[in-house]
């Protein structure tokens, strides 16, 4: 019951035979059940099927039939070292909020960081900037890819770094260039809060943010190790969720 | 949810705490009615010195002040706005924009007028202290305001030259209060509230001592009720007398293993000055068996502890306890003087390392399993260094969180965003 998104896991036999996603939007619980009806539509079952259910994220009080809940850090931690039992730290960025968890070889969170009431560590910012440089926010990754130099950016607030985007624009800096510094800044904000945890291999980068190469690249580079990132790496909280009863952590 | 293992019941006291506490807020209002006095200061102040004045003394002290408007959302939200249209910075210690903000208001938040004091008498104990009451007099169109500097130092550094120093502002001080009241100092109303000081903030270390029990006789909600009555009267006889009385009954208690939560499973402890508006937050634990036995700050506010022949906390053995007699004014203000300053919530103004070992102390005694620790923005004296304070736990290996708030403005605290670290914290400790 993400911020921006409703995410939906179906598990049988602990694998993954159906998902879904749907804005948020106003009526979470609304998205939420619609989403939920479609999962199982696909999934060929029926909600009588449906052995147990655990939400988590921001909305997770208001999720149709669910048996228990988890906390957005514990379902990343159970999801990210299901797909990579090596995992010990797992950064999350999703649309409103950065977070990192550290945990050991059960997939037990031991502890977190959030980054708290800014948007400059999240996929907002991103979002923000991208209209800031009237690019599509799911070309800011690739053109990041393309600068020449290394600009930086000062601000590590979303409001005072648009001016300072705009500043750039006036200044005829390339859009690559500032794109990079764009995602240079978010991940510089993310890396120093995982430091706050201590960054201990291997790493796994989920949420929404996990899907820009721009970003990838830039935590990479500040955080000075390789970076594992699943496929549909959105989606792994809602599996984190979906794997509470089978892995018998958390849930309540 | 946790199930019920322990027998549980309200403390029997509990009235007298809101009846004493309740009548030293009217009889400040009333005190001029008595032709009486009013002083108003910090809780860190020497609050005995000014007993020498007469029985008919009545002391408003500004901290708990501040958090009684805290608690009440919308009068804090209108001292805000009005101290914030004057230019006051939103940034500053929130009791003291609450407090300022019934000066301008002209609202007590007990109801009625602003009851403006006679004098100010505090200590400047934090950064803000002593421009608290200069700016609060300056409000209040002039009155008079005397401010004792205790930056002597941390307690283990402590001599006869800076116990000097704190005696000397004191004796300053009494004569100063001659002045502006126009009354002559009796010694032997000090001597009794130095007395009555000593006794009454050893004994709440005892009470919090006696927590250190399993099943704790009594939750941090339940003691912030019962801790306020030393920042509100620590001199007085009345406050050591319920003190001994909340002691027997703790003692009982823990005697009888009756909890104050009865599903304890898990014992936290937190830090700082709680958002007061918030403190559902507390009960919120309970839900999952989870009882916060208290903090360093509900502790050692007030409580004066001393280390024991076995080597860990207890109450520290007053001057009366050790057959000394006081029987001049210097040496009642000397007693006065080292007794405060070896209050554990003042040393680490001086390095956050005092308190990062006193945390870790109350972790082992009180049998802690978890901290939470409260990056209060509405107090730079008590927040500062907590950061460092959370690096030293978990190095030591104590599981800890933190969450943002303010202790006395609720637009800087989100319960809900508060509780999903929260939840987070409680999976890891494995009572949710």
């Amino acid at each position: 019951m993400g911020a921006k998104n409703v995410k939906v896991v179906v598990l049988k036999d602990g694998q993954i035979v159906s998902r879904g996603i749907a804005l948020s939007g106003i009526d979470q619980k609304a998205s939420a059940q619609q989403v939920f009806n479609e999962a199982l539509q696909k999934a060929g079952a029926s909600l009588s099927d449906i052995k147990y259910i655990t939400a988590t994220g921001t909305g997770r009080d208001l999720a149709p039939n669910a048996n228990s809940n988890i906390s957005m850090m514990g379902a990343d931690a159970l999801g990210g070292t299901h797909l990579f039992p090596t995992a010990r730290t797992v950064i999350d960025v999703g649309a409103e909020e950065g977070r990192a968890v550290r945990c050991d070889e059960k997939g037990k969170m031991i502890d977190f960081v959030i980054n708290e009431r800014c948007a400059a560590g999240a996929g907002t910012f991103i979002e923000a900037m991208a209209r800031a440089l009237e690019v599509k926010v799911e070309e800011m990754g690739p053109l990041s890819l393309k600068a020449e130099k290394a600009v930086p950016m000062n601000a590590q607030c979303t409001i005072f770094a648009e001016s300072e985007v705009v500043s750039l624009i006036h200044a005829k800096t390339p859009r690559a260039d500032i794109s990079r510094a764009i995602h240079d800044a978010i991940a510089d904000r993310i890396a120093s809060m995982t430091r706050r945890l201590g960054v201990q291999r291997d790493v796994v980068l989920v949420g929404g943010v996990a899907k820009n190469v721009g970003f990838i690249d830039a935590l990479k580079r500040i955080l000075g190790v390789d970076i594992l990132v699943p496929p549909d790496p959105e989606f792994v909280g809602a599996l984190g969720a979906a794997l509470v009863p089978i892995r018998g952590i958390g849930g309540t | 949810m946790a199930e019920t293992k322990y027998k549980t019941k309200p403390l029997d006291c509990w009235n007298d705490a809101k009846q004493l506490r309740a009548k030293y807020y009217e009889d400040f209002v009333k005190a001029h009615e008595k032709g009486g006095i009013r002083w108003a200061g910090g809780a860190w102040a020497f609050s005995a010195v000014p007993e020498g004045l007469g029985d008919d003394v009545y002391s408003l002290t500004g901290e708990p002040y501040g958090a009684t408007v805290a608690y009440n959302r919308a009068f804090a939200e209108e001292c805000h706005e009005a101290i914030e249209a004057k230019g006051y910075a939103r940034d500053l210690c929130a009791y003291m924009r609450n407090y300022w903000g019934s000066i301008v208001l002209d609202k007590y938040v007990w109801g009625g007028e602003w009851p403006k004091p006679d004098f100010l008498w505090t200590t400047h104990i934090c950064c803000s202290h002593a421009k608290w009451y200069q700016v609060a007099s300056e409000l209040e169109g002039g009155v008079p305001f005397f401010c004792v500097d205790v930056s002597v130092g941390p307690y283990d550094r402590m001599n006869e030259r800076r116990i000097n120093y704190m005696v000397s502002q004191m004796t300053d001080g009494i004569k100063w209060m001659e002045k502006v009241t126009g009354r002559k100092y009796d010694d032997e109303k000090l001597i009794r509230a130095v007395y009555n000081e000593c006794r009454a903030t050893s004994l709440w270390a005892e009470i919090c001592a006696l927590n250190k029990a399993v099943p704790a006789p009594l939750d941090e909600k339940t003691m912030y009720s019962l801790y306020v009555l030393n920042t509100l009267m620590k001199h007085k006889k009345e406050c050591a007398d319920f003190y001994e009385k909340l002691r027997d009954e703790v003692k009982d208690r823990v005697k009888n293993k009756i909890a104050a939560v009865g599903n304890e499973k898990f014992r936290v402890m937190t830090d700082t000055q709680p958002p007061w508006a918030f403190l559902e937050l507390w009960r919120y634990l309970e839900k999952y068996g989870v009882v916060s036995i208290g903090s360093l700050y509900t502790f050692g506010l007030m409580g004066i502890f001393e280390v024991k022949k076995d080597g860990t906390w207890g109450p520290r053995t007053t001057p009366q306890e050790m057959g000394i007699e006081i029987e001049t004014r210097e040496q009642a203000l000397r007693v006065l003087a080292e007794w405060t300053l070896s209050r554990p919530e003042w040393q680490h103004f001086y390095s956050p390392d005092f308190k990062s070992d006193m945390m870790k102390r109350i972790v082992k005694e009180w049998k802690v399993d978890g901290v939470m620790l409260h990056y209060n923005r509405g107090c730079e004296g008590l927040s500062l260094g907590i950061a460092e304070n959370k690096l030293a736990l978990k190095k030591a290996g104590i599981p800890v969180m933190h969450f943002e708030g303010n202790m006395g403005d609720e637009r800087e605290f989100d319960l809900e965003r508060t509780k999903v670290e929260v939840d987070a914290f409680l999976e890891i400790l494995g009572a949710k």
